[in-house]
């Protein structure tokens, strides 16, 4: 029995910030001092402030350690775990109040979000099974295997509300009830873990973190559906995923949680994992099951729907990792208490990766509804340098930009798509006001560009032109009736790619263009990029009455474009300045400014 | 896994051990004086013998902690029990054997003992 919890993160943030360091050393200054009989070190998922990591949180006190090094431990053990004095210059900051120390859960990144998908994420030891069941973890399987019939199961998945989490919103009852009507001598129950949105690690946390709910989910959805096969489609990636999931699947097995006769019912179940090799593509989901049954990763033409005709042409179901993540809560604590969370018509809660122009970087949790400057402002404290928002970024190369003016909409599935952005799987990138629109609009289709399959003309070629314009435009070679050309094309392209990737490509430019259009004709008319972000429209130049002639700027550039005397002012040629910015950045007498 | 029953039986011993994870505020706390004059008289075997009580018993709503030195030495090892709007109860003199019988009637049975609190002692 231990008296105290030391849970260090072990999510790919934390990982990579040093926190296996952190582990080693806890365990041997706790060996040191004698205490390792009383004290567990327990590593676990991410707790979502991954902007502070090595984060480091001891119970019961609930301590909250950010930013630990290495050469805190000896501190941290001999004062906290021995002693119990907290290491006040070590604690979250936001934790700490004038009346002394506030709870984790009062702080503002972590007052307003709910966590359901997230709820063993940085509590529980992803690596131990007992753990989880700890935590009601496989109750929710026992409970559908011996009182539910397939069909109630289904019913109650509707009743939630719950909508596919991966970016298309399609109710998840309704996907069940699909593959259940299709009889057949086979069936299969897919998860796709091919996160692969610039900016976006939510499934990699849900998976990192808490890998048998997604087993236990799948399970559920087997039952349901009379699939005795589940397969977890990961990008090879994520090692740190993978190698949890191999654990739980094999913790699993040995239980009989997996395998057959799973609680001594005639239900068998088993789970296998494929590894995707990055192409984005396979996040599709007809590519994803091509990919799965060996083939190159392309996709293809539906109908038939994968309920129908799937994997292997046998009836299939394929949920994102979030989605599944939900799955045993709700069948547990009854549709209805899901339901009651969210908005009319998208219940429940979305994470969220954040990313970008922010302060809390990190994994958050929130209601559907709730508003995107809570989200930005409160939990994600807002943006740094006092910086002014511009826009945020949904969905990846899929979605859109959300400006400033429509910072209070209620975030679901519904109002993104009516604002032209969409939900997508989650990630939330957010730009301030150095950021060039039209460049990021270039950003995206440069990824989709490379992430095209080739199978289908509209999105092989018709990308490729869409990157082109941009390149025109940022370069200052664009005209107005570039912008015309490219809105045609982009809802050519929607109109006729095969699949989600073709048809969501254009939906950054057409955001853009709508929200943004000023600077798109800042760019074309006036050829200037007013965020000074796209080189070919900028120029170096120096302030004659500032510069005092010290040379500092001649030295440092690294094309010899600045000549001049000493004590008398520089002169940029603008012929070989090739734009680096570097003798800005040393100009001590603030002489030289970008145009 | 053949039943719900084999399931229950460990999330039940698993439940006693991260239960000390959990941070509602309805919890009782039970603090014990781990300053170099606590440690000196004992007060280490009376912390563990505590959280393993509390561990074991299943009782999730208490949590155990640690503080410095209140400035009673001489009546150290010390333990303070402080229950939600309820009076601070402080036993001095501890034992692991004493911790014991806190446990048992203080944190279940809702019945402080008066023998070893720190008004019966001190008088």
């Amino acid at each position: 029995m231990y008296r105290s919890h030391v849970l260090v993160c072990g999510g790919t943030g934390c990982t990579s910030s040093g926190s296996a360091k952190i582990i080693e050393s806890l365990q041997s200054e706790i060996k040191k001092n004698g205490l390792k009989e009383e004290v567990a070190v327990v590593q676990t998922g991410c707790h979502g402030l991954c902007a502070l990591g090595p984060i480091v949180i001891i119970y019961p006190e609930a301590t909250f350690y950010a930013m630990v090094k290495e050469e805190d431990i000896p501190e941290i053990v001999s004062e906290h775990l021995l002693k119990g004095r907290i290491v006040t210059r070590l604690l979250y900051k936001e934790m700490i109040t004038e009346d002394g120390i506030k709870s984790l859960n009062e702080t503002e990144f972590y007052k307003k979000q709910h966590r359901i998908a997230l709820r063993n994420c940085g509590v529980i030891n992803p690596e131990n099974i007992d753990e989880y069941i700890g935590t009601n973890g496989y109750e929710a399987l026992g409970k559908v295997l011996t009182e539910y019939t397939p069909d109630q199961v289904i019913q109650s998945i509707l009743d939630s509300g719950l909508r596919g989490r991966g970016g298309g919103g399609f109710p998840t009852g309704l996907k069940w009830k699909l593959a259940k009507g299709n009889d057949a001598d086979q069936k299969y129950v897919c998860c796709n873990a091919d996160e692969g949105d610039p900016g976006a690690f939510m499934d990699r946390s849900v998976l990192e973190g808490d890998p048998h709910v997604v087993l236990e989910a799948m399970a559920i959805a087997g039952y349901a559906i009379g699939a005795t096969q589940g397969y977890i489609y990961v990008r090879a990636e994520y090692p740190i995923a993978v190698e949890r999931l191999k654990i739980a699947i094999g913790q699993a097995r040995e239980y009989g949680l997996l395998g057959k006769n799973i609680f001594g019912s005639d239900f068998d179940f088993d789970v296998d994992i494929r590894l995707g090799a990055g192409a984005f593509v396979c996040g599709e989901e007809t590519a994803l099951m091509t990919s799965i049954e060996g083939n190159r990763g392309e996709p293809r033409p539906r109908p038939p729907f994968p309920a129908q005709k799937g994997l292997f042409q046998k009836p299939t179901i394929l949920n994102n990792v979030e989605t599944y993540a939900n799955i045993p809560q709700i069948i547990l604590n009854g549709p209805e208490w899901f339901a009651s969370m969210g908005t009319e018509k998208s219940k429940g809660t979305k994470v969220f990766a954040l990313g970008g122009k922010i302060n809390n970087t990190g994994l958050v949790e929130i209601p559907m509804g709730t508003s995107l400057r809570t989200v930005i402002d409160e939990i994600g404290g807002g943006i740094p340098n006092g910086k002014k928002f511009k826009a945020a970024q949904t969905g990846g190369p899929s979605g859109g930009c959300i400006p400033a003016e429509h910072f209070d909409i209620p975030i679901d599935y519904d109002n993104l798509i009516s604002i032209g952005s969409m939900m997508g799987s989650g990630g939330l990138i957010v730009m301030d006001e150095d950021n060039c629109m039209v460049d990021i609009a270039k950003f995206f289709l440069e990824f989709t560009v490379d992430e095209s399959c080739g199978k289908c003309t509209p999105c092989r070629i018709g990308t490729k032109r869409l990157h082109e314009m941009l390149e025109k435009i940022t370069n200052g070679q664009g005209t107005m009736e570039d912008l015309k050309k490219m809105e045609d094309l982009c809802y050519y392209i929607k109109d006729n790619a095969l699949c989600g990737l073709g048809q969501t490509a254009p939906n950054p430019v057409l955001s853009t263009l709508r929200f943004f259009r000023d600077e798109y004709v800042a760019h074309v008319v006036d050829k200037k990029c007013p965020s000074g972000v796209c080189k070919a429209l900028l120029s170096y130049v120096i302030d004659a009455d500032k510069c005092k002639g010290c040379t500092l700027c001649s030295r440092v550039c690294p094309n010899s474009a600045i000549t001049g005397k000493v004590k008398e002012a520089h002169i940029i040629d603008q012929s070989k300045c090739i734009k680096c910015g570097a003798c800005m950045e040393k100009c001590k007498f603030g002489a030289i400014s970008k145009k | 896994m053949k039943s719900l029953e084999e399931l229950k039986a460990i999330r039940e011993k698993m439940q006693g051990q991260i239960g000390i994870r959990s941070e509602s505020s309805d919890q009782t706390r039970v603090i014990v004086g781990m300053a170099t004059c606590g440690i000196a008289s004992g007060a280490r075997p009376v912390l563990t013998a505590l959280s393993d009580a509390i561990q074991t018993k299943g009782l999730t709503n208490v949590s155990v902690t640690q503080t410095g030195c209140i400035g009673l030495c001489q009546y150290e090892p010390i333990v303070e029990v402080l229950e939600p709007g309820k009076d601070k109860v402080t036993y001095v003199k501890m034992t692991p054997e004493k911790a014991l019988e806190v446990v048992e009637q203080h944190l279940i049975h809702g019945q402080a003992v008066k023998k070893y609190t720190i008004s019966e002692i001190l008088g």
